[in-house]
């Protein structure tokens, strides 16, 4: 079915709708070649319609073992080309099937370039799969330009568990994991360092995740403006200096606002598998995953706290740390998926810490 | 941490001459290095034996040695410049063999030369097979099942490890070459004693079979301080077992999920940790079962290889600019990512279109060779394509083969037997994707397919994608084409050309409906970065999108249209001339704009020209490319005589387009590669012509070769690279060419030329521009006619032909030049008999011989053709005829050893794949320092093993006392001894290999033999000579097939007894 994008600010790409339907989100693009079902089903990318640059996609299908969160939480996928018969020997289905099942709408045959570039220089932008059932392409034009801004949008409860639970009881330290959308590989990458998690929803207050039990605190990634998160950032402030922490993405915000500072929107956010993060304490390199939108000004940073990590292209802030205080934070992704893993030390990172803090 | 300051001069090593797994990959990686280090204010130096590389063209180093890569003259370099270091990782195996045996020999040690790139531990770690399985089992890396045998005892016992089938791979030897894959006790026997032979150090890796398994490669980089990044990742089409060379590729991996991916990028920074690589790029080749994703290590090159060149084209980073900046001591964050210039290096490549090369291979030229991929290399050159699906990328560079194909589908339509199908899919050979294609189209299944290929089902069904589009296109007439069809076949890389052929219609009719729809092509750029950086870069491909970004500029601007494939025939020396022009056209305030589809050259290198169009050299893809560059005004047109035969032949569909040609006008063009056209000149200018027929049928050839009087020399019309030519010496030599030719030539008529037995050839380069001519060189041949002149050695000056000869033939190529209406660069070739040139064709190009030329004169002769066609005359040039300084020699080496079951005997059809030079002061000097930098080092004293025809036997007393006066002792078998002991020379007799025993070839076997001169006596000899010279080849004892060249050897002998010297051509001109 033929279909067209319709960006905010008008403008228009043509295509197809490969799955009859359309819809909505924010239009954002990530460089990663390969992950497309851990970036689709990644909590963070919830509310936004992810343009895949690389473009033949769905070739491998879909794997049980290559889910982030418990459904796609993407609104969209846009993309080139679309493989509908996938070949890999522990396929369980096609990307398009799934997507349908999910009810995700697909664009396909799309200048993915063009989009791409257009969002580099305009900004990403909330935007409409707008197919040939849904009327005139001007009333698309009006809906796209009524859409609401990213900015401002508070989407964890969206995503975030309902309930606390446990996972890996009996490991070393006991750690408070809150969920703001976390991955499904964050939660086995600090199982694999042998931790022992409780994860509580998104609104848990800080006496809950600061309670004596709890060697340390996790801070996770997930969707949406964190300046449109008040109430979670009030929550984090209260837990700083009663127990170690570690944030990841929204986590490294969310403490980035509790230390005093501030987060601003980047134009197109840093999305892909291949960002080069300047580890500062070393000196080296790790190609990292990123997934963000968002990003902590470093001027608005106290001075107790200390860049540790900036990201090469744009010197935007990677890693900080509190000289005082056992806590750190990533803004990329150290667990990837998808991703290189060179920035896996991270987890490791966080238990020697625990180890310093509870065994010193 | 910046880059340390205690290098003051850097010695680069290059690569020689074009080999089969050795090609020009190694000239982008050398003129990338000799970039970065001059940048820096080092100064280099180059040793490099290649006189058609443009790394070796004068103004790339400070200081250039075209001389043999060997020891003795790398000692003589490293006294005569005292390098800081030398970087050997970017001459491909050759300079990285020459590193080790300089290191150790104690060379290094004893003149305080460090390498710098890779240290010899490090190289012997990633090339000794033995050390690196230990590493690999120490990191707790999968390789294969196997190990080292060094005799055939050891083999056996490896054998019952592995079973059948078994891979065998020789040790330290060039592009896998001896390797192979036993599937019974025979074979086995066979392959190991070859490969054990082939080994320099006399050692074979025989291993498990992984054969049909995914095969991929991962190009990396690392910094000193252990930052590694994946440039690209390759996945072969082709499942392990044809070499990588060999194989289709596709860039980037398309078929592993990000864990697999994942798993893979681990291994390979870990092996290029262990492995110990300080600096700069290597290659690791993984292989990956699908059913259970087990990853092995197959191999790594701890230097930059073929697959970084096809990388760094592939993403556009420069893998051998980097890693030269790397070796100098400059971190991955310092450095700047080239194509973004806002972004570092430190970073990996995205890229957002798919990748896909297709090697060229040239069984053609080796009938006897069984047409079978198997581990060991045999390509000699490679295309490559971008699209923004696997489809288009794939038709794009099927198209770019330049074979005759307009895409995969319609490509030897009708051409293959469907009865044999089954035997073409399993055992695979140069032609299986096209196999593939056909057996798709007969209705069998992509799970049969999958069965008896093992290719991966998702190539095979987005083959079968094309395979459908086909059968719609076919239900249409072009003028009702439906727009959404013809733009689903143009997205699948379907050309105006080919669609036409499903549709009954014309390229034209097919372009227009096109248009009438607006569907035309967009071009893209390739940014390093998927679209997410800003990017400048000047390298754009072409595919049907909606938004393009190549903005016209209003320069005035001018086309260079290059050469394509490496391929007998037509190699890198056409790529120099290339390079040549476009830095002359850019030097002249012109904006050059570049199109090519061969990823291993210099011309394709993003900062070559002012813009890089990636795009196959077909009609359809230039005129676009031309269309939309006109649209921003003052294109001055197209540059057509570059590129050797592949842009010549778009000359005249250009021009009928309206399109303008700079330089030679077409109607020049036509008068000299139009037979009739071209004698009709000659007759009217007055010049010698052998007499020549055209005959389409044998009982026409009879009669025109009784009236031109055997021998004759045959040959199609309209061929490249003396494509099947021959001398034909009777009538029944002519019954049995037509009967074997028809079929090549496409019923085209045959050409018949009275054959100058025993004439001298010359070879001129000339460049006119209308008003005067300039001779760029003109250089003799040293084996008399009848040999290629691609294969032929050659001298500049032409020594030892008479000068008024000479002045002759200069007079002839000016009134030729002027007479034709040339404008830039002619080649033209002469040969001489009994005082009398005779002119044999002329090509109004630059020639195969200009970069040589250009060398030995110091002149880039391709520039000033390039400058005459933007309007500068030679006068305002201040251009005069080139002067060679000192005698050089031109050198030529064969793939005999590739191969195996080929006779090496040369002919007129071309066989070698690459060139050498030798310069010297003397002819002896100079053709010595060829034949070594040629792999033939001629023997300072032993025996002689001579064979000679009839016709030779008049000269060969001559020779034979010279071998004589030399010390050396001559045998030779019945015939040629009568000839020598009549001569009052005294002789050894020695059987046949069909008389009795010992024969030539046991003495051979016995090392009693140390050079054999043989001239081919004919068909009814042809067994036993061949054997003679196959085993020559194989013990790599020289061997000569002429008379000429053996005559003027003795001379280089003599020179090889003194002290041999070196150098640099900056000194020389």
């Amino acid at each position: 079915m033929h279909a067209h994008l319709i960006l905010k600010d008008g403008t228009i790409f043509r295509g197809r709708a490969p799955l009859g339907f359309g819809g909505g989100g924010e239009a954002v693009f990530t460089t990663a070649m390969a992950g497309y079902q851990e970036v689709l089903t990644d909590p963070s990318f919830a509310g936004q319609m992810v343009c895949m640059t690389f473009p033949e996609q769905g070739i491998y299908g879909i794997h049980a073992d290559l889910n982030e969160g418990t459904r796609p939480w993407a609104t969209g996928l846009l993309c080139r080309r679309l493989t509908f018969a996938p070949d890999h020997a522990r396929s369980e289905g096609d990307l398009a099937g799934w997507l349908k099942r999910h009810h995700i709408p697909v664009m396909s045959d799309l200048d993915t370039r063009a989009l791409t570039q257009h969002l580099r220089d305009q900004g990403s932008q909330p935007s409409l799969i707008w197919t040939e059932l849904d009327g005139s392409l001007d009333a698309g034009v009006a809906k796209a330009r009524a859409l609401p801004d990213m900015t401002g949008q508070a989407l964890c409860a969206e995503v975030s568990c309902k309930d606390r639970y446990e996972l890996n009881p009996g490991g070393a330290f006991r750690v408070a994991v809150l969920d703001g959308g976390i991955k499904l590989s964050i939660l086995r990458q600090l199982e694999a360092v042998g931790l022992h998690l409780e994860v509580f929803p998104w609104d848990a207050p800080a006496t809950e995740l600061a309670a004596k039990r709890f060697h340390g605190l996790f801070l996770s990634n997930g969707p949406g403006d964190p300046a449109a998160l008040p109430g979670m950032q009030k929550e984090v402030e209260a837990c700083i200096g009663k127990l170690p922490i570690f944030g990841i993405c929204l986590g490294h915000q969310l403490l980035g606002q509790a230390f005093g500072g501030r987060t601003f929107k980047l134009k197109f956010g840093h999305r892909g598998a291949n960002q080069p993060v300047h580890d500062l304490m070393t000196g080296r390199i790790e190609i990292t995953a990123q997934n963000h939108g968002f990003a902590v000004d470093e001027a608005s940073l106290p001075k107790e706290i200390e860049v540790t990590h900036k990201h090469l292209s744009d010197g935007t802030v990677e890693g900080l740390r509190h000289t005082k205080l056992p806590i750190f934070s990533l803004q990329h992704h150290p667990e990837a998926s998808p991703g290189p893993h060179d920035a896996h030390p991270a987890f490791q990172r966080f238990v020697d810490l625990l180890q310093e803090v509870h065994h010193a | 941490m910046p880059k340390r300051t205690d290098l003051k001069s850097v010695l680069v090593l290059g690569s020689g001459p074009i080999q089969i797994g050795q090609a020009c990959e190694f000239d982008y990686s050398g003129t990338q290095a000799l970039k970065a280090l001059r940048e820096e204010g080092i100064r280099t130096i180059l040793l490099n034996s290649n006189p058609a590389s443009i790394m070796t063209d004068p103004g790339r180093a400070d200081a250039t040695y075209i001389e043999p890569l060997t020891l003795a003259v790398l000692e003589k370099v490293i006294e005569a410049e005292q390098p800081d270091a030398i970087l050997p990782t970017v001459g491909g195996q050759t300079a990285l063999n020459l590193a080790m045996e300089a290191h150790e020999s104690g060379l290094l040690e004893r003149t305080g030369v460090m390498l710098i790139g890779a240290q010899p531990e490090a190289i012997n770690r990633g090339e000794d097979r033995q050390l690196f399985k230990a590493l690999m089992d120490d990191l707790g890396l999968e390789t294969c099942r196997g190990g080292f045998a060094h005799n055939m005892g050891e083999a056996r016992d490896l054998l019952k490890l592995t079973g059948f089938p078994a891979i065998i791979r020789p040790s330290f030897t060039l592009g896998g070459s001896g390797g192979g894959i036993a599937y019974n006790v025979d074979e086995f026997e066979t392959i190991v004693a070859r490969g054990l032979d082939l080994s320099p150090t006399k050692q074979v890796l025989i291993e498990e079979s992984i054969l049909g398994w995914k095969e991929f490669e991962l190009e990396v980089v690392r910094d000193l301080d252990d930052n590694v990044e994946v440039i690209c990742s390759i996945e072969n089409l082709d499942p392990m077992g044809i070499h990588t060379g060999d194989s289709i590729t596709v860039a980037p991996a398309l078929t592993l999920t990000d864990p697999e991916y994942q798993r893979m990028r681990d291994a390979a920074l870990a092996v290029i940790r262990a492995v110990g690589v300080e600096t700069g790029g290597s290659n690791i080749q993984f292989a990956l079962e699908p059913e259970t994703s087990r990853i092995i290590v197959i191999e790594m090159n701890p230097r930059v290889s073929r697959s970084s060149a096809l990388a760094s084209k592939a993403t556009g980073f420069p893998i051998a600019w980097v890693a030269t900046k790397l070796a100098l001591g400059y971190r991955l964050w310092e450095l700047p990512n080239a194509i973004t210039r806002m972004t570092k290096a430190a970073f990996e490549p995205v890229l957002d279109y798919v990748v896909v090369k297709i090697p060229r291979f040239t069984f053609e030229k080796f009938p006897q060779a069984e047409k079978v991929l198997g581990t060991q290399m045999k390509s000699v050159g490679e295309v490559m394509s971008l699209g923004r699906s696997f489809q288009e990328a794939l038709q794009k560079a099927v198209r770019s083969l330049e074979e005759g194909h307009k895409g995969i589908s319609g490509a030897l339509e009708g051409k293959l037997d469907l009865g044999r199908l089954k035997e073409h899919l399993l055992i695979p050979g140069p032609q299986r994707i096209f196999w593939v294609y056909h057996a798709l189209k007969a209705g069998h299944s992509v799970e049969e397919l999958h069965r008896l290929t093992k290719i991966t089902p998702w190539f095979l069904r987005e083959i079968e994608e094309i395979v459908v589009l086909e059968g719609r296109l076919r239900s249409f007439p072009v003028d009702r084409l439906p727009e959404e069809l013809l733009e689903k076949a143009k997205r699948a890389g379907f050309a105006d050309d080919q669609i036409a052929v499903f549709c009954s219609g014309t390229e034209a009719e097919v372009a227009a409906r096109r248009e009438a729809l607006g569907l035309r092509p967009a071009y893209k750029r390739v940014d390093t970065c998927a679209g997410e950086f800003q990017a400048e870069t000047p390298y754009l491909y072409g595919t049907w999108e909606d938004h393009s970004e190549a903005e016209p500029t209003d320069r005035p601007k001018a086309i260079v249209l290059g050469s394509g494939p490496n391929r007998i025939g037509q190699g890198v020396e056409f790529d120099c001339c290339c390079v040549q022009a476009v830095e002359a056209i850019r030097a002249s305030g012109v904006e050059a704009i570049l199109i090519n589809c061969n990823p291993e050259t210099v011309s394709t290198d993003f900062d070559t020209s002012d813009r890089l169009y990636f795009e196959p050299l077909t009609y359809e893809h230039v005129k676009a490319v031309v269309d939309r560059e006109a649209a921003g005004g003052k294109l001055l047109g197209v540059f057509a005589q570059f590129g050797g035969q592949t842009p010549l032949k778009l000359a005249s569909p250009l021009h009928a387009a309206g399109v303008k040609l700079l330089g030679t006008p077409l109607h020049a063009i036509l008068d000299a590669e139009d037979r009739e056209r071209f004698g009709q000149a000659l007759r009217r200018l007055d010049i010698p012509a052998p007499a020549w027929g055209m005959a389409t049928s044998y009982e026409q050839a009879k009669d025109i070769a009784q009236r031109l009087n055997y021998p004759v020399m045959v040959r199609p019309s309209f061929v490249l690279g003396g494509r099947a030519m021959a001398v034909v010496f009777d009538d029944a030599g002519l019954e049995k060419y037509m009967r074997e030719a028809v079929a090549v030539s496409n019923d085209q008529p045959i050409l018949l030329d009275r054959f100058l037995d025993g004439a001298q050839e010359l070879d001129i380069d000339v460049v006119c521009d209308g008003e005067q001519v300039v001779i760029a060189g003109l250089l003799a041949h040293i084996e008399e006619a009848g040999i290629h002149s691609g294969d032929s050695y050659a001298v500049i000056p032409a020594l030892g032909v008479p000068e008024d000869i000479l002045e002759t033939v200069r007079g002839y190529a000016r009134k030729l030049a002027l007479d034709l209406g040339v404008r830039g660069l002619m080649n033209l070739q002469f040969a001489v008999k009994d005082g009398i040139a005779y002119c044999l064709e002329a090509n109004p190009r630059a020639s195969r011989t200009v970069p040589f030329v250009s060398k030995a004169t110091g002149m880039d002769w391709a520039g000033v053709a390039a400058r005459i066609g933007l309007g500068q005359s030679l006068k305002q040039q201040g251009v005069t005829d080139g002067v060679a300084r000192a005698v050089s020699v031109k050198g030529v080496v064969f793939p005999f050893a590739k191969f195996p079951g080929v006779d090496p005997v040369l002919g007129p059809e071309m066989k070698s794949t690459g060139e050498v030079m030798g310069i010297g002061e003397g002819f002896g000097e100079a053709y010595a320092k060829a034949l070594l930098a040629a792999g033939i080092p001629l023997p300072l004293s032993g025996t002689v093993f001579l064979t000679v025809n009839d016709r030779d036997k008049a000269r060969l007393p001559e020779l034979a006392q010279k071998l004589v006066a030399l010390g050396f002792g001559l045998c030779a078998t019945e015939g040629t001894a009568r000839t020598l002991e009549t001569a009052g020379l005294k002789v050894r007799k020695i059987f046949k290999v069909n008389e009795g025993r010992p024969n030539a070839v046991d003495l051979l076997k016995n090392g009693e033999v140390q050079w054999v001169i043989n001239t081919p006596l004919g068909r009814d000899a042809f067994f036993d000579e061949s054997a003679i010279r196959r085993e020559a080849l194989r013990l790599k004892i020289p061997c000569l097939t002429n008379l000429s060249a053996a005559l003027a050897a003795c001379e280089a002998v003599e020179t090889l007894r003194g002290e041999m010297k070196v150098r640099a051509i900056q000194t020389l001109i």
